[in-house]
């Protein structure tokens, strides 16, 4: 896997708090058996009930940065919501705090997804909006994201940023290396031995 | 000296396989339930690579989601579901996985058939591609939803990483009052605690009220402690749980449910455990509760006006002015009376057979109001047929409420019961997110099953309380 320690490009803002997965796709478009496709629906209600919503304005269409509120990703487990945004171009989210599933599989995806202060996001946030081709960069071995000549501070879980950035998230692979481990320890637990004591 | 750990902590010692440099544990996962709409692409990850199954008899799946709850005859109108279908029946037999499948008896929403079959045991860690595996915490298991990849993980290594959370004790204790139900004290819990502010936390819900529920009250209450941020939440077990077990067609046999029994009743947390943080309600506090806004933790109590923007904290004004216009509601009016369209009694929250039970006694003799149309979806196929035995599905229909089969339906709209337009449901389940119930424009009323059927009666917001025959007040 490759090591992922900095996105660079420029951003779209969406500054909203408890944006939940339900917005970022809507469930109609789970009836299917692969990922394929689901970029395109990203946001998809929302955008048809706000023409002015940020995914469907010219100037954004490129970006790589999501900036975001509070609570990002909450409610619904499904995978499909990261997946979107990624196959929409995302690359790496930048909000105020996340919802723990939609953290977890963020990274699974190899997405960075990290938290900044409510000022500063208001304050990428305008910066984007003035100048939509802004260059914005994540950078999570030296924690910061950069919005033209401003930098600002970032933060992401230890365990998170430590397997991105040394291209560890495989996590399958990873699992599999400790085969005697989980075996030793299935072995310990009662209800997988007849409750013997 | 005493053991302090909580029963969180002594689970997840049990489990853990190796602790990472990183912090993060490698956490042994005892159950893992999967269903159609979270597994396609885990099973194409498995494929790919070439990987089995690692325990095929710990990993059990159901169809839920998508079903149809009209006609079950396959195949199925929609052919993207049919397509579902197919593929995890293809998927269990090819690795060798049970399915319960639409014409298995057992077959029903994921976090229904977990308990009822006797999968969900105390002490267990449990996941499945669904943020409502908090459910089969009501069981002092450790129950976690996970995305699709974390899926691919469990098939594969039985395992995935996670990082420890801590644990918070909410307590609440008192007596609930009559025509308050246990949906009614998860919504209080989330308005009070707020939609974030269990994130890093497992919720311990300990205290009188909960001692006193039954065990699909508290199924109730942790199905939604993941709208809370929680990600999973827990009721110790005690005799009640034992008792639930007992005799279900998965849990452990003659001597060895002994055994099990005794090792599940000492795995409580006792007095001397530590928490990370404790936080304590009254029960005497909480009425029938409904939200007003798109998200769980915007609710009020039936006697309360429906909040402005001005009475919140300033960073959050904008998302309650949001919430107000989307759903057409005016600050300062109550809820009560508020007009329906459509009333959903279903979902993995409340649509066991005991909710059935409770929104049958308030309909029965009563007729729905003319213009709203009113659903029943049973949680499972058992739960249905146990109701039917009952006569339950006469009362409804007498009432003129619709009967269905067994499945997720309305509660996320991903099979063909949704919401049209603008209307606006009075529902048992557990999301009021914008568009969750299958119109983007539609609108979601979240309370107790009672509560969605005095509001089908009168075709509006109505508290139940004056509803409830006086006898048993
Ligand atoms: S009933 Fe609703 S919340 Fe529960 S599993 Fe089904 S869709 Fe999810």
């Amino acid at each position: 896997m490759n090591e992922i320690k900095q996105i660079s490009g420029t951003a779209i803002p969406l500054f909203l708090d408890d944006i939940d997965t339900d917005r970022i796709i809507p469930a109609r478009y789970l009836r299917c058996v692969t990922f394929d496709g689901l970029g395109e629906h990203a946001f998809e209600d929302d955008r048809k009930q706000d023409p002015s919503h940020p995914f469907d304005q010219e100037q954004f269409q490129e970006s790589q940065v999501l900036i975001s509120g509070r609570n990002f990703g909450c409610g619904s487990s499904r995978e499909h919501a990261p997946q979107a945004l990624m196959r929409w171009g995302i690359q790496a989210v930048v909000a105020e705090s996340f919802a723990e599933i939609f953290f977890g599989n963020c990274t699974s995806l190899g997405i960075p997804a990290v938290t900044c202060s409510r000022d500063d996001l208001k304050e990428m946030s305008a910066t984007v909006q003035a100048d939509p081709k802004v260059a914005v960069s994540v950078n999570i071995e030296t924690l910061a994201v950069t919005v033209g000549d401003k930098q600002y501070a970032c933060q992401i879980a230890e365990s998170a940023r430590n397997s991105l950035t040394s291209g560890r998230w495989d996590f399958l692979g990873l699992l599999l290396e400790k085969q005697d481990d989980i075996k030793q320890t299935a072995g310990e637990i009662p209800y997988l031995n007849s409750f013997a004591s | 000296m005493s053991d302090t750990r909580n029963l969180f902590n002594t689970v997840w010692d049990l489990h853990t396989v190796t602790e990472l440099p990183n912090g993060q544990t490698q956490l042994f996962i005892g159950l893992h339930m999967i269903h159609e709409v979270t597994s396609p692409q885990a099973f194409e990850i498995l494929r790919d690579r070439n990987l089995s199954v690692m325990y095929p008899d710990r990993t059990i799946a159901t169809v839920d989601h998508i079903v149809p709850t009209t006609s079950q005859v396959r195949p199925f109108v929609d052919t993207l579901a049919e397509g579902m279908m197919s593929a995890i029946e293809k998927n269990c037999d090819e690795f060798g996985v049970t399915l319960l499948d639409i014409d298995d008896e057992r077959q029903g929403i994921v976090h229904v058939v977990g308990p009822e079959q006797g999968l969900t045991q105390p002490g267990m860690t449990i996941v499945c591609g669904d943020s409502h595996t908090s459910t089969h915490g009501a069981f002092g298991s450790i129950a976690i939803g996970i995305g699709t990849s974390n899926v691919a993980q469990v098939l594969a290594s039985q395992t995935m990483y996670l990082n420890r959370p801590k644990v918070r004790q909410v307590v609440v204790n008192g007596e609930l009052k009559p025509g308050v139900f246990a949906k009614d004290v998860i919504l209080h819990i989330i308005r009070k605690l707020g939609v974030q502010g269990g994130v890093g936390y497992a919720y311990e819900y300990a205290g009188e009220v909960f001692d006193r529920m039954t065990m699909e009250e508290r199924m109730t209450v942790c199905n939604m402690s993941i709208e809370g941020g929680a990600r999973c939440g827990y009721i110790n077990p005690d005799q009640k749980t034992v008792d639930y077990l007992q005799g279900r067609p998965f849990a452990p046999k003659a001597e060895e449910f002994d055994k099990a029994a005794e090792w599940w009743l000492s795995l409580a947390s006792t007095p001397d455990s530590e928490f990370d943080d404790v936080v304590e309600f009254a029960a005497a506090d909480i009425e029938p509760t409904v939200t007003w806004g798109i998200n769980p933790a915007q609710s009020i109590g039936i006697s309360e006006n429906i909040p402005s923007p001005e009475q919140f904290d300033e960073t959050e004004q904008v998302g309650i002015a949001e919430a107000l216009a989307f759903m057409d509601l005016t600050s300062g009016a109550g809820i009560k009376g508020q007009k329906i369209d459509v009333a959903f009694i279903g979902s993995c929250t409340n649509g066991r057979i005991s909710d059935l039970r409770q929104a049958a006694e308030i309909a029965k003799g009563r007729r729905v109001a003319e213009n709203v149309k009113a659903i029943v979806v049973p949680g499972s196929q058992l739960v249905r047929k146990q109701a039917m035995e009952e006569g339950l599905d006469k009362i409804f229909e007498e009432a003129g409420f619709e009967w269905r089969e067994a499945g997720c339906s309305m509660c996320l709209a991903m099979n063909p019961d949704k919401l049209q337009g603008r209307e606006i449901c009075a529902s048992s389940s557990n999301r009021n997110f914008k568009g969750r119930q299958g119109s983007p424009t539609g609108r979601t009323l979240l309370m107790s099953p009672a509560m969605v059927t005095a509001a089908a009666i009168h075709g509006c917001v109505t508290d139940v309380r004056e509803m409830l025959d006086p006898a048993s007040v």
